[in-house]
């Protein structure tokens, strides 16, 4: 029986493939977009407050920094104490249309080594953890190849 | 400018991992204080307490578990959070009493005993909590924000670790002459060339460690210090306890992404900035007046970071600034002659505390081996997870 896929987060990202993307809200007013999502009220304090609409964040961005976790994180992360840590990338990428960075883990694989301030990166979707019930699914960060 | 309230006693319990209660720290450090300030406790009006979120909950109502340990006089009591930044919010709300004639005189304290490892959140399932979801989500550390800081820099102004490491130098010689530093050891930069990275680009000996410690002071009104005989006492002129502006556009602890700039264009300053500004317009001065300077240096990397926030030299020039010996004892402008916190590590709400301790001793001539020759005015930095900012400037 194949485990059910459930994301880390609810709401926060949607679809698979090239059509995965994280989602924030945008307000209708003054069309400040907020990640993670704002559902309650608009936090740009020279605005009176408009709907909040779900919006996908650009897919691509540039490395603003990166980082790696070369201890085991305390929990609430999951980590399977009986393996080897094995240390993951962190990057903080800047989307140019939001004009925003956002934090995420690098696809397994590449390392700070692969990594480099300015370089172009897309979202993706990864696994985070697996259990006996489930597969918890999150959003992370590849390098696309390509020279911006 | 604000009116001054006097600092007229300053203690310290030693840093270290002393496998005691907070309240012992704290205590210990409240009785040093009002030793130092020549006053008993009786004569204090209003106790506040920097909070613990570690202690269980007499943690949460520090002031109060403060004022049993040493014992219930009637004093007015209040207690603060402010993460990294609750010593400062102690200070303001003691100064804040004094100035309103609330209070004439207002004992502040606040320790930690902090855990081995990583600091965690609290337990328990908290999708709504920013700083639970950081770890849940990407295990993001304190280290690898600290990391994440280094590393743009080394892109965006082209320091490298060796500059790093000539933090931990400077600092790790200066807190080798403070006798409440846990650690009390030079260090080479061979030596943190050789610790092992925790998040690239920074090694072990690049960020600070948690630890136990308490640090308390003496505040009074400037009335009360002349009756006391004190008539030339350190002075505290400014407390900087402001928030950012939206839109936020550097990530700051626990957040996982910053503001949008899309359509609010951000003010021209970060909040880092901001929150030295806002210190320097209430006491009248500007970086180019101060004798040293405090700063939290979660690490080495963070510390070059302060030195252009508070205005002490232009963007992108810290590591110029280090090189020259500036920022060393004996330089321009000595930052962190107590050894800062890669000397200590950080017991959070005594840290800000700790830091006006320090400009108290130094401004009174107290400071011994490690005095900055002639000091008559200082600050102190920190920033608090969530948007706490807290500066403080004393002056003699």
């Amino acid at each position: 029986m194949s485990r059910t896929h459930t994301p880390v987060v609810e709401q926060w990202f949607t679809g698979d493939g090239d059509g995965f993307t994280l989602l924030g809200t945008r307000c209708a007013a003054c069309a400040s977009v907020f990640f993670p999502r704002e559902d309650s009220h608009c936090r740009n304090p020279g605005c009176p407050g408009g709907d909040l609409e779900e919006v996908p964040l650009s897919r691509r961005g540039r490395v603003w920094s990166y980082t790696d976790s070369r201890y085991r994180p305390p929990s609430p992360y999951v980590t399977d104490p009986e393996l080897p840590w094995q240390p993951y990338a962190l990057i903080a990428v800047e989307l140019l249309n939001e004009r925003m960075v956002v934090l995420g883990q690098a696809v397994p694989g590449v390392t700070v080594a692969d990594l480099a301030v300015g370089m172009e990166v897309e979202v993706v979707r990864g696994v985070l953890h697996e259990d006996a019930e489930r597969v918890w699914t999150t959003w992370q960060w590849r390098p696309t190849g390509e020279t911006v | 400018m604000t009116a001054e309230v006097a600092v007229l006693g300053a203690g310290m319990h030693p840093w270290g991992k002393w496998g005691r209660s907070f309240v012992a720290y704290g205590s210990a450090a409240a009785r040093a204080a009002l030793a130092d300030a020549g006053l008993e406790w009786r004569q204090v009006d209003s106790v506040v307490g920097a909070d613990t979120v570690r202690g269980g909950y007499p943690g949460y109502v520090a002031g109060a578990t403060f004022a049993k340990a040493l014992g219930w006089q009637g004093a007015r009591v209040a207690s603060v959070y402010a993460a990294c930044a609750s010593g400062a919010q102690a200070v303001n709300t003691a100064r804040t009493q004094i100035l309103a004639g609330l209070a004439e005189v207002v004992l502040v304290v606040g320790a930690d005993a902090a855990p081995k490892g990583f600091f965690r959140p609290a337990g328990g399932d908290r999708p709504d909590d920013p700083d639970w979801l950081r770890f849940r989500v990407l295990g993001a550390t304190n280290p690898t924000y600290f990391g994440l800081y280094a590393r743009r820099r080394m892109a965006v102004h082209g320091d490298t670790p060796e500059d790093f490491a000539q933090v931990k130098v400077k600092n790790a010689a200066q807190g080798a002459l403070n006798p409440y530093a846990r650690y009390r050891n030079r260090v080479t930069a061979e030596e943190v060339a050789a610790s092992a990275i925790v998040a690239d680009p920074l090694r072990l000996l690049d960020i600070c460690a948690t630890s136990d410690g308490g640090a308390a002071l003496v505040l009074c009104s400037m009335e009360f210090a002349r009756r006391h005989g004190v008539g030339d006492p350190v002075r505290i002129r400014a407390v900087s306890t402001v928030t950012p502006r939206y839109p936020n556009t550097v990530l700051d602890l626990p957040d996982i992404a910053t503001d949008s700039a899309a359509t609010v264009e951000p003010a021209g300053e970060t909040f880092r900035a901001s929150i030295a500004r806002a210190a320097y317009e209430e006491a009248a001065i500007g970086p180019e007046d101060l004798s040293l300077a405090e700063v939290y240096d979660l690490s080495t990397a963070l510390e070059l970071q302060w030195y252009e926030d508070l205005g002490l030299c232009g963007e992108g020039e810290a590591v110029k600034l280090l090189r020259e010996g500036a920022t060393a004892l004996g330089g321009r402008i000595p930052v962190n002659a107590s050894g800062g916190l890669a000397s200590f590590g950080e017991a959070v709400p005594a840290q800000a505390i700790a830091q006006v301790c320090e400009l108290t001793w130094q401004l009174r001539g107290d400071a011994g081996a490690r005095q900055v020759a002639g000091a008559q005015v200082g600050i102190t930095a920190n920033q608090g997870l969530f948007g706490h900012g807290s500066a403080v400037i004393a002056a003699r």
